[in-house]
């Protein structure tokens, strides 16, 4: 009863088109909504949260509709990227607002048992402006809990935390998810979500571009053609050695030193070295020239 | 009403700067009066400086000023700062918001409207007056609030929008064509405030029927747009 479905779903505003046609079906679990700055990542997750209509297609949560329909919110949670907290309120008054706001039975030990979840007990009784980024972060995660909802949103969550802060934040959320609940959440850095044991639908450009097992993507973001920038004490002979590398593609000269096309990342790193090595050759720059995350995730709409 | 919601909205409200604004306006309005009262010019009668501080300060200025800063604020800064999606993001009925916005907006308006009003008006020696002019502001702040209450949802710049009404419409247009009258609060308020102070320290342009029926009219319209706009309220902001 709790997936979150998207059928032809696009979304424009005025002649920008943010969300294009976007089809998917994300059921119990964890899930991330992957892809770069503008991609139209954050639009995605306000369309399923109800807090934006769709120009064109259909949002249903749980079978109901999410645009205009405050009901919802009884089973949806949504922590936004924008850092927005009433910084007047403590971290327990905020919370406790929200379990009220829920019309809970009880919404003290609903409170204070979202707090627990974000391990934010000691600190409640502090004005969330005191607080860190990380721990205002945690602050409104304990909010959107508060109801204990069965699907719950979050928009870049891991944003400004430290390493340990993200592990714990990445275990709350696999937690929720073996709970049965569906979990979605928002990144523009693969590595970022390491951990994950879920599934990922990669967003590019308004378009969904891959979605499937985060493995699988992984590989294929891996394993995807680089171009390198290598100069050299010696750059012909370095070119005419590269190109009886398998893992080489192409060698092309110019004026920087070679580019060197390769299909496979950590082959020709590896060689590389050796190469230059057996034949005397000093390396003295390789820079790899497409590591822009916009082509990293528009390769994938190609494969 | 949501008590929770009141509750926020009046810490919000009273807890920032902003309502620091609110002071000055009523210290000259009872300073003014002081002076009026004071003046040991026998040719300086309270019909000179009463309509003045009255009328002229009083409803025309202090009241709808105080209603735009606050009425606009009630949501509005929510709005501006993002924590609206706290509270939409939660299973309310929009008019549950709507309503307990409004009371806040109107008992903080006429708390620092009506109060300052009746003091200067004792002051002035007339209780009638006094209570003339709670019940004008208090139904005037009504209507009021739930004017710019629904502008801070529906206008892109509410602030704006409501001193265009205040300045253009209730001060210049309503001096020139007859008919915009019916549609200035300020002259519901006046109207109202005359009729039960019953001095020539103020005077009205509208039957008190009238009166009553538009104030009505600003507070249904205004609560109504506001709870349908509200309900397809959409998140704008960064697009990505």
């Amino acid at each position: 009863m709790n997936t979150v479905e998207l059928a032809g779903v696009s979304r424009w505003y005025g002649n920008v088109v943010a969300v294009n046609d976007v089809t998917l079906s994300i059921g119990p679990g964890l899930t991330g909504l992957l892809g770069p700055n503008g991609a139209g990542k954050t639009t995605v997750l306000h369309l399923m949260a109800g807090l934006l209509a769709p120009s064109q297609g259909k949002v249903v949560i749980g079978g109901e509709p999410a645009w205009a329909n405050p009901a919802l919110y009884r089973k949806l949670g949504l922590v936004t990227e924008r850092e927005s907290v009433p910084g007047f309120l403590t971290a327990w008054e905020f919370v406790l607002a929200s379990a009220k706001l829920h019309k809970l039975p009880d919404p003290t030990a609903a409170a204070r048992a979202a707090l627990d979840v974000v391990d934010l007990r000691d600190a409640q009784d502090r004005r969330i402006s005191t607080y860190s980024k990380g721990m205002r972060q945690r602050s409104r995660v304990a909010a959107a809990l508060v109801h204990d909802p069965d699907v719950l949103l979050l928009d870049e969550p891991f944003n400004g935390m430290d390493p340990r802060q993200r592990m714990q934040m990445m275990q709350l959320l696999d937690r929720m998810a073996e709970e049965g609940r569906t979990i979605v959440f928002s990144s523009h850095i693969l590595e970022e979500v390491e951990q994950l044991s879920g599934t990922v639908q990669v967003i590019v450009a308004g378009r969904l571009a891959a979605s499937g097992d985060y493995r699988h993507i992984r590989r294929l973001m891996t394993t995807r053609p680089h171009v390198f920038t290598i100069a050299s004490s010696d750059d012909r002979l370095l070119a005419t050695a590269l190109m009886g590398e398998p893992s080489v593609s192409g060698v092309s000269l110019a004026e920087a030193g070679l580019q060197v096309h390769t299909s496979d990342y950590g082959a020709f790193t590896r060689a590389l070295a050796k190469l230059a090595k057996a034949r005397d050759i000093r390396l003295t720059t390789i820079l790899p020239s497409d590591e822009s995350l916009e082509k990293v995730f528009s390769y994938l709409v190609t494969t | 009403m949501n008590p929770t919601i009141i509750r926020l909205t009046a810490r919000a409200l009273l807890g920032r700067r902003r309502v620091l604004l609110l002071l000055p306006m009523p210290i000259v309005l009872i300073g003014l009066t002081l002076l009026g009262v004071s003046s040991e010019d026998e040719y300086v009668t309270p019909s000179d400086w009463g309509p003045l501080v009255f009328s002229n300060l009083g409803l025309a200025v202090i009241l709808p000023l105080t209603a735009l800063i606050v009425g606009s604020s009630v949501l509005g800064l929510e709005i501006d700062d993002g924590t609206i999606t706290h509270l939409i993001t939660k299973p309310l009925p929009r008019s549950e918001i709507i309503l307990s916005k409004l009371l806040v907006a109107w008992l903080v308006t006429t708390g620092a409207t009506a109060l300052p009003l009746a003091v200067a008006a004792v002051i002035a020696g007339s209780g009638t007056l006094a209570v003339g002019l709670v019940v004008g502001t208090a139904l005037g702040a009504l209507a009021y609030s739930a004017l710019f209450l629904a502008l801070s949802v529906m206008a892109k710049r509410p602030v704006a929008v409501g001193l265009i009404y205040i300045v253009l419409w209730e001060n210049l247009l309503v001096s020139f064509v007859d008919g915009a009258r019916v549609f200035s609060i300020r002259q519901h308020a006046t109207t109202i405030a005359d009729a039960i102070g019953d001095t020539p320290l103020i005077s009205s342009t509208l039957s008190v029927p009238t009166a009553l029926i538009m104030v009505s009219v600003f507070v249904v319209a205004g609560t109504v747009g506001a709870t349908r706009r509200l309900r397809s309220f959409a998140l704008t902001g960064e697009a990505n």
